[in-house]
């Protein structure tokens, strides 16, 4: 059965990217218009991975990985961000607000590919 | 499919934009309206993130720079105003404008109009942004080219599970870099009343073998290194490895990772019984680890073993003679195939002269390919140099080091073996003659020992060989003085640098104070020259008198085939090796009565000999009225050689002469042309002489 990821993301462009370049990969996708829509539908729907945005308005990438980590379905489930900035404080904060890893924008196919690969085995 | 995002990513931005208008505006009549000064800080986010992703580099970091303003107004550092708004505003339309000429390419947008935002953006701020958005770049993988096996321990935080990473995955991860041993550490394991299911217990030792370095290595950790303990350690280089040593002892191995100590390990030892065990059975260490050391020993072993399967499989030894036959056949092969390509030319036949295309770019390929099968790395050599070095250094009471580089470069076979004799013969005069007494050296302000340096470097199509001492220089006066003792000048001859230096290669001179056991063995440097001309090579020297000599030898990296240029006398063709050619000139008749029979030709306001090879080799005939002069350089000296014709350049298989013709002086070799007619290769410097003889 094809793994599922949620893609949630504000900007309609890169979610276009991430949700074509997975499925290529083989893999069924949700996505979510902000953090909010992504929260509400993981919590009715089971996911094998999230990747999320950092800045989003309603609520932002830090506040989803905090609510994803308190559901029981995405305890353990691997969490990556996007982000533009590569500066460490954002990482530093995403990390601790229980992300596996990220992705620095802007990215190629290729390396969104390595990291689901490398977080999801 | 990248035209599809990009124009999803344009739709998106549009939008975006009207949005950020009517925040603006709203913006104006609430500025402290935290929510508003989000959407658009959140707007502008978006702009510059995904138009980087999709190509737009002009606007993601003309963006960037609004996007820094509003993070500071977002953060209270800045208040908003008017003027913000204002610019504000502006930067939103000059992005809807570079979006609208997005597609004539880049540098379409009015460039000067983005500055004059920027510049008002940055004069609110007060502050100088850093000008371009950062973008994290991966460092670049360098593969290396041998592997290294490195000694891994990672151990995940407890508390690895809540962050969503699932160790497993790293250590597959791993094992794509090459080959790979995994052992898992349970030492840690609480009993079964007090485990969290939750945590992660266990650890990981793992060997693994690969040539992508060790940032590879580090890449697979990238998301979790800073909250678990990771060891990477080189622990062995197959490439500089002595392979057929046995490897580390088990208590070393052991002793290395710190997981026993010395003490122990020597309490152990003292045992006489398998370490291992005894450790274990001691309560010195947990099976695990000892499991583990046993591991790293067997992996070495098989990588090691590998290793040399592959080398010997990948590599057959032939006979030397076997490889001589095959060249001697591809270059009866190229002069056959140049009669085809002539032949099919003159006949006009296109089906033939497409089958003569596909033979003549055959028999190039298989001529390089049979040429690079006789080349070997000149390394095998230098290492015979070292203990030269050591031998005589020591007999001499000198300390001399040896340093070699380029022990890669690759010489045909017959070169490698012929230069052995000129290079012993140049290292032994640099050990002898050169690097001083590690006293007289410490006198002369030196370090007490001496180097000889030995390099070969590719240079064009010959390879470059540098024998470079570190020594007392030439003495340019001793030299003088030998070359008058020994008639070689007259007391008047005014001489450059590089030709008294040069009078070290005349026969008969040495300046050696007596004659040593090492250089003295009634070989002078005409014979290291000779040697090294037979291989149609050249050889310099350089030298600073109390700093060094370096002796340069420039070798062609194969004999077989020859750069020479073809010309004509009569109904003979003729070949000169092209490396020594200088020039073509026109000789008419009137520049021969000219010169009233002294055959002095005036080229470039400088007067040049020239030899007429008609004349030399006795070729019956009347010369055209313009002759061609060929002027060559040999040992910085011009000399020119008449012939009828010029014909051109011309890649020559060589082909000796026979035993019959050995004696035939100035012709070095000879071959077939595509006509099938024999062109003699002429000898430069070995006719010069002989013509000089004749003159006496």
């Amino acid at each position: 059965m094809a793994k599922i990821i949620m893609t949630a993301d504000d900007s309609a462009s890169v979610r276009q990217m991430v949700s074509f370049t997975l499925k290529q990969g083989g893999y069924e996708v949700v996505e979510a218009v902000d953090g909010k829509d992504a929260l509400q539908k993981l919590s009715t729907t089971k996911v094998d991975m999230l990747i999320t945005d950092l800045n989003m308005p309603n609520l932002d990438g830090i506040g989803l990985i905090k609510g994803a980590r308190a559901l029981a379905g995405c305890k353990f489930i691997p969490i990556v961000m996007l982000t533009t900035e590569s500066q460490d404080s954002r990482k530093q904060e995403g990390k601790a607000a229980g992300a596996t890893g990220w992705i620095v924008k802007p990215f190629k196919p290729e390396q969104l590919m390595a990291v689901v690969k490398k977080v999801l085995g | 499919m990248i035209d599809q995002h990009r124009q999803a990513f344009k739709e998106e931005a549009y939008e975006l934009l009207s949005e950020l208008e009517t925040s603006l505006l709203e913006l104006e009549e609430r500025p402290d309206d935290v929510d508003l000064i989000g959407r658009v800080f959140r707007a502008m986010h978006t702009i510059k993130g995904s138009g980087s992703m999709f190509g737009f580099d002009d606007i993601a970091s003309f963006t960037h720079e609004v996007e820094t303003i509003f993070d500071m107004v977002r953060n209270g550092k800045l208040q908003v105003t008017k003027r913000l708004v204002n610019l504000t505003l502006a930067a939103r339309d000059q992005i809807r404008s570079m979006l609208d000429h997005s597609e004539e390419g880049e540098g379409t947008a009015d460039l000067q109009v983005s500055g004059e935002i920027i510049a008002g953006l940055r004069e609110l701020a007060g502050y100088e942004s850093p000008a371009a958005a950062p973008i994290e770049k991966k460092a670049e993988k360098g593969a290396l080219k041998d592997p290294v096996t490195y000694r891994i321990r990672f151990v995940p935080a407890r508390d690895i599970f809540a962050s969503g990473s699932n160790p497993l995955t790293l250590l597959a991860e791993l094992r794509e870099l090459g080959t790979c041993n995994v052992v898992a550490q349970t030492s840690d394991f609480p009993g079964l009343e007090e485990i969290n299911p939750e945590a992660c217990y266990v650890y990981w030792d793992v060997i693994l073998t690969t040539d992508q370095g060790e940032n590879a290595i580090r890449d697979v950790f990238i998301f979790v290194e800073d909250d678990c303990e990771l060891k990477i350690e080189a622990i062995a280089e197959h490439s500089r490895f002595d392979e057929n040593q046995d490897y580390k002892k088990l208590g070393m191995i052991l002793l290395e990772r710190g997981d026993i100590t010395d003490e122990a390990m020597k309490e152990v030892l003292a045992q006489q019984k398998r370490f291992g065990e005894l450790a274990v059975s001691r309560g010195l260490l947990h099976q695990g680890k000892v499991q583990s050391a046993l591991v790293e020993q067997r992996h070495i072993k098989e990588v090691r073993q590998e290793k040399q399967t592959a080398e010997a499989a990948s590599s057959i030894r032939v006979p030397a003679e076997r490889l001589d036959v095959l060249v001697n056949l591809v270059g009866e092969m190229v002069t056959v195939q140049a009669r085809l390509s002539q032949t099919a030319a003159h006949r006009g036949d296109s089906e033939l002269m497409a089958i003569a295309e596909e033979v003549e770019r055959l028999t190039a390929e298989l001529r390089d390919s049979a040429l690079n099968i006789r080349m070997l790395p000149i390394g095998s050599t230098f290492s015979k140099f070292k203990r030269l070095v050591r031998d005589l250094s020591g007999e001499l009471g000198k300390q001399i080091e040896m340093t070699t580089e380029g022990a890669e470069t690759e010489l045909d076979k017959t070169v490698i073996e012929k230069l052995n004799d000129p290079l012993v013969h140049l290292i032994r005069n640099s050990i002898d003659h050169g690097v001083e007494l590690p006293e007289a050296r410490l006198a002369a302000g030196k370090q007490g020992h001496g180097t000889v340096h030995l390099s070969a470097v590719h240079s064009g199509d010959s390879v470059l060989i540098t024998i470079a001492d570190d020594g007392a220089g030439l003495d340019k006066d001793a030299i003088r003085a030998k070359a008058l003792e020994r008639g070689i000048i007259s007391p008047t001859t005014e001489l450059s640098e590089k030709e008294l230096f040069g009078l070290i290669f005349a026969p008969g001179f040495s300046t050696a104070k007596k004659v040593s056991s090492v250089s003295g063995r009634g070989v002078g440097m005409d014979v290291v020259k000779r040697a090294i001309e037979a291989l149609r090579g050249s050889i310099e020297i350089a030298s600073v008198r109390g700093a060094g000599t370096r002796i340069m030898v420039r070798i062609p990296l194969t004999l077989a085939i020859i750069e020479s240029l073809l010309v004509k006398i009569g109904n003979d063709s003729f070949m000169l090796p092209l490396s020594l050619v200088d020039e073509c000139v026109e000789l008419t008749r009137e520049d021969v009565v000219r010169s009233h029979g002294r055959n002095l030709a005036h080229v470039r306001e400088r007067l040049v000999p020239y030899i007429p090879l008609r004349e030399q080799f006795n070729i019956p005939g009347d010369p055209p009225d313009i002759e061609q002069i060929v002027i060559t350089q040999i040992d910085g000296v011009r000399v020119g050689f008449v012939v009828d014709h010029v014909i051109g350049e011309h890649q020559t298989v060589i082909k000796s002469l026979g035993r019959a013709y050995k004696d035939a002086e100035g012709i070095s070799g000879a071959t077939i042309l595509g006509d099938g007619s024999v062109a003699l290769i002429l000898d430069i410097p070995k006719l010069l002489q002989t013509v000089e003889a004749q003159q006496g």
